[in-house]
C-alpha cells in the first residue's frame, strides 16, 4: 500500500472518532446544565470552560470570542471552520482524506461521509442545531457509526482497513483520556462534596459521554464512585472505549501491518504500543490514584501521541514533512 | 406532441428526436410515449433524484473562481440521446480509421518524417507545434502506440451528417461522467432498458485496462499499472480515482513516485515498488520538472529518462499533443489518405488555417461569421464565436491572428444538432455534441456511443462542461429491429 494511502486512512478515521467524541462531549455537557437549574454567568462559565481546555482550543477560542458562554462554545467546537478541531472541521478533514484514498475505501464508506459532508455544510444542520441541540449531536453520533459499521461490512480487512482501525483506537484512547480528564477541571460547588449528588452526577455525565453507562452500572452495583468510574474507562479489559482494549487493539493493528509476532517488534510504534499495552494490562487503580489521575492520563496521552508519531515515521518514512501530522 | 412534448418547438435546427415534419423518428417513438405518459412534476422528482445521487457519491468536478474552488455536478439530463445501429456502425468504422491514421502520423513524425517529405504537411507546421517534442525524435514507443486513449468530438450539422470537430489525443476527459450517467439512468428509468436494446458501457475500465497492461515495456506480462494524477485539487479528480477503483490498480500522485536507476517506483509501506505503465492524467508539460516545466510540482523528476530508457510506459505517449493541434487537425483526411489509401469515412468540418495566406485574408474579412479557435486550447478557452461575439472580442481576436497565424484556426458556424433537454419543467431544444473514447490496444476498441454533452444555456453552442455544459445518456441500439 502507499505511504500517502496508508497516513491517509490512518487520518481519515482520527478524524472520525475526534469529530464523534466532540459530539457526545457536547450532548453530555448540555444534558448535565439541564440538571443544574440555578445558572449565572459564574456557573455557565464553570461549565463549558473545562470542554475548551480538555480539547486545548482554550487559547484558539479567546480568538474569537471574548466571553464563555454556552452556544459561543457549542458553535465553536461543532460549527467553526476556522477552529480545525471543530466537528465540521473535522468531518471535512475526514472527507478530504477519503477522497485522496478514494479508491481503497468502498463506494459506501464514501457516500456515507460525502452525505455527512454535505449535511454538516447545510442550513439543515444549523436549524437542527438551533431546534434541539441534543437531538442533533445523536444524529451526528449515529450517521458516525454507520460510517463504522458499513466500513466493517463493506472493506476488505487488509492493510488499509488496519490503518482505520489503527487510527480510530489511538483516537479513542485519547478521548476517554480527556474526557476523564474533564472531571479533573470541573470545580464542585462550594459546599458540594466528593461523593455528594453533584460529584455522582458529574461521574455518570462523564460515563455518558463515554456511551459507557449502561455497560458501567451492570458490574459496579450502584457504587458511583470516581475510583470506580476511572477503573472502568481506563483499565476495563473489553469495554471497547477503554483506554485498554483501544491500546489492546491499536497493539493488533500494528502487528496484523508489520506481521510481527505478537509480543514482539519490528518497529517503534509497536515497541511503544506493546510497552503502554504491557503497563496497562498490569496497572491497578490504586497505582492510577497514587499517580494522581490527572498526571496519569496526562502521561497517558503523551505516551499515545508517542505512538501516533512512530506510526508515521514507520510506514510514512517517504512523505514531505508537510504532509506529516494533522 | 403532447404532454410534455406539447410544445417543443425544433426551432429549424437539425433534431435528435424530430424530424423536419415534426414526426419522432422511429428509435425515439417509444422513449417519447414513456415521457408522455409522466407529467411535469413526476419528470422533476426524478431529475432531482439523479442530481442528488449525483452530489452523495461526489461525482462533482471543481470549477475554480479565485482562490476558491467549488464542487460542482455536472448538469445531467434525463432525456438520453439515441443513436440507431445503422448509424453508430459508420461512426465505429471512421473512428478507427482516424485514429489509426494519427498514431501512424505521430510515429512517423517522430521517425522519418515521410508525410513532411513528400510534402503532405508542411514542416513547419509540425515542428512549430507547441507541443511537438524534439526530445523524442527516434524514440520507439512500446507496439507503436501513441495514443492509447482517444477523446474524438463530434457535431452534427443541419443536414444531420456527423463532422469530426476535433481530437483529444492528450489526456481526454469525462469517460466517467459516460459510465456514471448510465448507471443513473438505470437507477431512474429501470423499465425503459428492459425494453430497448441498448448497447452495454460498463466494460469500459477493463478495456482501459487492457490497453495499457498491453502496452507494457519489453513485453512484460504482468505489469504494476497506475493512474497518475495531479492530486485531489485537479478538477477531474473524481474520474481519475473512478477509473483507478474501476479497474482496481492505486492511484498515484508525483510524490508517491521516485526514479532510481532510470526505473519508476511508487513509496508503499513495504518499501519500493517497480511501476511498468503510467495512465497519467497529467499534461506533459508537467510531467517532469527536469525535462519540460521547472515549476511543476505535479511531476516525477527523472521520470522522462526512465521512459526513455523503456524502463516505464506512459499513456497517452509523450508528445501526442501535436496530433490533436488544431492546425494538424487540417490535415487530417490528408493524412488518412497518405497512410492508409482510404478516404476518410467522417469528415472533418471545413477550416481555415491563418496560418496560409489565402485562408488568412478570408478570415479576417470574415471574422463576425466564423468561429476561430486558438490552435492549442482546449476546454471551450481560447476561442470566439463570431455572430455572439463583441466588436473588443473580434477586434482582439483580430489582432491576434495577425501576431500569431500559426496559432489559429477558422471554422464556419455549424449550427450543432439540437436535442429535447429539460429546462425547468420544460422541454427545450439545446445543441449537443458527442464524445466517444477510443482505446488503441491489442485491438481498437469503442464503447458503444460516448458522452453527449449538452449546452445548457438557450442558444449556446458550448457544451465544455468548464463552460457550464451539462451531459446526457448515449444509447446505442443493438439492432435495426424497432423497441418492443
Amino acid at each position: 500500500m502507499l505511504s500517502r494511502v496508508a497516513d491517509a486512512c490512518f487520518w481519515l478515521s482520527r478524524y472520525i472518532e475526534r469529530a464523534e467524541a466532540n459530539a457526545r462531549i457536547l450532548d453530555v455537557n448540555i444534558q448535565l446544565l439541564l440538571d443544574f437549574e440555578d445558572q449565572n454567568a459564574g456557573t455557565v462559565q464553570q461549565h463549558w470552560q473545562p470542554i475548551l481546555a480538555t480539547l486545548e482550543d482554550q487559547e484558539r477560542f479567546s480568538e474569537f470570542h471574548t466571553g464563555i458562554s454556552g452556544d459561543a462554545v457549542m458553535e465553536f467546537v461543532t460549527f467553526e471552520k476556522k477552529n480545525p478541531h471543530s466537528i465540521v472541521s473535522c468531518v471535512t478533514l475526514a472527507r478530504e482524506n477519503a477522497r485522496m484514498v478514494r479508491e481503497q475505501i468502498s463506494s459506501e464508506m464514501w457516500e456515507q461521509l460525502n452525505r455527512l459532508y454535505l449535511y454538516a455544510q447545510s442550513p439543515a444542520a444549523h436549524a437542527a442545531f438551533a431546534e434541539s441541540p441534543i437531538e442533533f449531536y445523536r444524529s451526528l453520533v449515529d450517521s458516525l457509526h454507520s460510517f463504522q459499521g458499513i466500513t466493517d461490512a463493506t472493506m476488505t480487512h487488509s492493510e488499509g482497513w488496519h490503518f482505520l482501525q489503527l487510527g480510530k483506537f489511538l483516537e479513542r484512547a485519547d478521548s476517554t483520556s480527556r474526557v476523564l480528564d474533564i472531571k479533573y477541571h470541573i470545580l464542585l460547588p462550594t459546599g458540594e462534596h466528593v461523593g455528594g449528588t453533584v460529584d455522582v452526577t458529574q461521574w455518570l455525565a462523564v460515563l455518558r459521554s463515554c456511551s459507557a453507562l449502561e455497560a458501567f452500572l451492570k458490574i459496579s452495583h450502584g457504587q458511583v464512585t470516581g475510583r470506580n468510574v476511572a477503573q472502568f474507562l481506563i483499565l476495563h479489559d473489553s469495554f471497547p472505549r477503554s483506554i485498554r482494549f483501544c491500546i489492546d487493539h491499536v497493539d493488533g493493528a500494528l502487528h496484523r501491518i508489520s506481521g510481527c509476532e505478537h509480543s514482539y517488534f519490528s518497529n517503534e510504534a509497536e515497541r511503544l504500543s506493546g510497552k503502554l499495552r504491557s503497563a496497562l494490562n498490569f496497572t491497578t487503580i490504586d497505582d492510577v490514584f497514587s499517580a494522581g489521575m490527572h498526571q496519569y492520563l496526562d502521561e497517558t496521552q503523551l505516551r499515545i501521541t508517542g505512538i501516533s508519531n512512530a506510526v508515521i515515521k514507520a510506514y510514512g518514512q517517504w512523505l514531505d514533512d508537510a504532509e506529516l501530522g494533522d | 406532441m403532447q404532454g410534455l412534448f406539447e410544445s417543443y418547438d425544433r426551432g429549424g435546427f437539425f433534431d435528435e428526436m424530430f424530424s423536419d415534419d415534426g414526426r419522432v423518428r422511429p428509435h425515439y417513438a417509444l422513449l417519447r410515449e414513456r415521457f408522455c405518459q409522466m407529467d411535469p412534476s413526476e419528470f422533476e422528482h426524478k431529475r432531482a433524484l439523479a442530481e442528488k445521487s449525483y452530489l452523495n457519491q461526489g461525482v462533482t468536478f471543481t470549477v475554480y473562481s479565485g482562490d476558491e474552488g467549488t464542487e460542482r455536478i455536472m448538469p445531467f439530463d434525463l432525456i438520453p440521446r439515441i443513436i440507431p445501429a445503422t448509424e453508430w456502425e459508420i461512426i465505429e468504422r471512421g473512428l478507427v480509421q482516424r485514429l489509426t491514421a494519427l498514431n501512424l502520423f505521430l510515429h512517423d513524425i517522430y521517425h522519418e518524417q515521410r508525410i513532411i517529405e513528400e510534402g503532405i504537411i508542411p514542416a513547419e507546421i509540425v515542428l512549430s507545434a507547441k507541443h511537438y517534442r524534439p526530445e523524442l525524435v527516434g524514440f520507439n514507443v512500446p507496439r507503436n502506440i501513441y495514443i492509447h486513449v482517444c477523446g474524438t468530438d463530434l457535431i452534427r450539422g443541419a443536414d444531420g451528417q456527423y463532422y469530426v470537430l476535433e481530437d483529444n489525443g492528450r489526456c481526454p476527459s469525462g469517460v466517467s461522467y459516460l459510465l456514471e450517467n448510465r448507471q443513473a439512468m438505470k437507477r431512474v428509468f429501470p423499465k425503459l432498458f428492459s425494453r430497448y436494446p441498448v448497447r452495454p458501457v460498463d466494460r469500459y475500465p477493463q478495456e482501459l485496462l487492457a490497453a495499457l497492461r498491453h502496452v507494457a515495456p519489453n513485453g512484460n506480462p504482468d505489469p504494476t499499472v497506475v493512474v497518475l494524477t495531479p492530486g485531489i485539487y485537479n478538477s477531474a479528480y473524481f474520474e481519475h480515482s473512478f477509473l483507478a477503483r474501476a479497474m482496481g490498480i492505486e492511484i498515484v500522485v508525483g510524490r508517491d513516485l521516485v526514479v532510481e536507476k532510470s526505473r519508476v517506483f511508487m513509496k508503499t509501506t513495504k518499501g519500493l515498488k517497480q511501476v511498468d505503465v503510467i495512465y497519467r492524467r497529467i499534461d506533459d508539460d508537467f510531467l517532469d520538472p527536469t525535462v519540460f516545466r521547472k515549476d511543476s510540482a505535479l511531476g516525477v523528476p527523472g521520470i522522462v529518462d526512465a521512459y526513455r530508457a523503456g524502463n516505464v510506459n506512459l499513456a497517452n505517449a509523450i508528445g501526442t499533443g501535436v496530433a490533436d493541434d488544431k492546425v494538424t487537425y487540417y490535415y487530417v483526411p490528408a493524412m488518412i489518405k497518405f497512410y492508409l489509401g482510404e478516404d476518410p469515412i467522417l469528415p472533418n468540418v471545413e477550416t481555415f488555417l491563418s496560418a496560409v495566406e489565402t485562408d488568412r485574408k478570408y478570415i479576417l474579412d470574415h471574422l463576425p461569421e466564423l468561429v476561430v479557435k486558438a490552435a492549442n486550447e482546449s476546454g471551450g478557452y481560447g476561442m470566439m464565436i463570431g455572430p455572439h461575439a463583441s466588436q473588443e472580442e473580434i477586434a482582439k481576436f483580430r489582432d491576434a491572428i495577425i501576431a500569431d497565424p500559426r496559432g489559429y484556426i477558422a471554422q464556419p458556424v455549424i449550427q450543432l444538432s439540437r436535442s429535447p433537454c429539460c429546462n425547468d419543467g420544460k422541454l427545450e431544444g439545446r445543441h449537443i455534441d458527442l464524445r466517444p473514447y477510443i482505446l488503441s490496444g491489442e485491438k481498437t476498441v469503442i464503447i458503444p456511443g460516448g458522452l453527449t454533452r449538452v449546452a445548457m444555456r438557450k442558444g449556446s453552442l458550448v457544451v465544455n462542461s468548464s463552460q457550464g455544459g451539462g451531459s446526457k445518456d448515449t444509447w446505442v441500439l443493438d439492432e435495426e429491429v424497432a423497441p418492443c
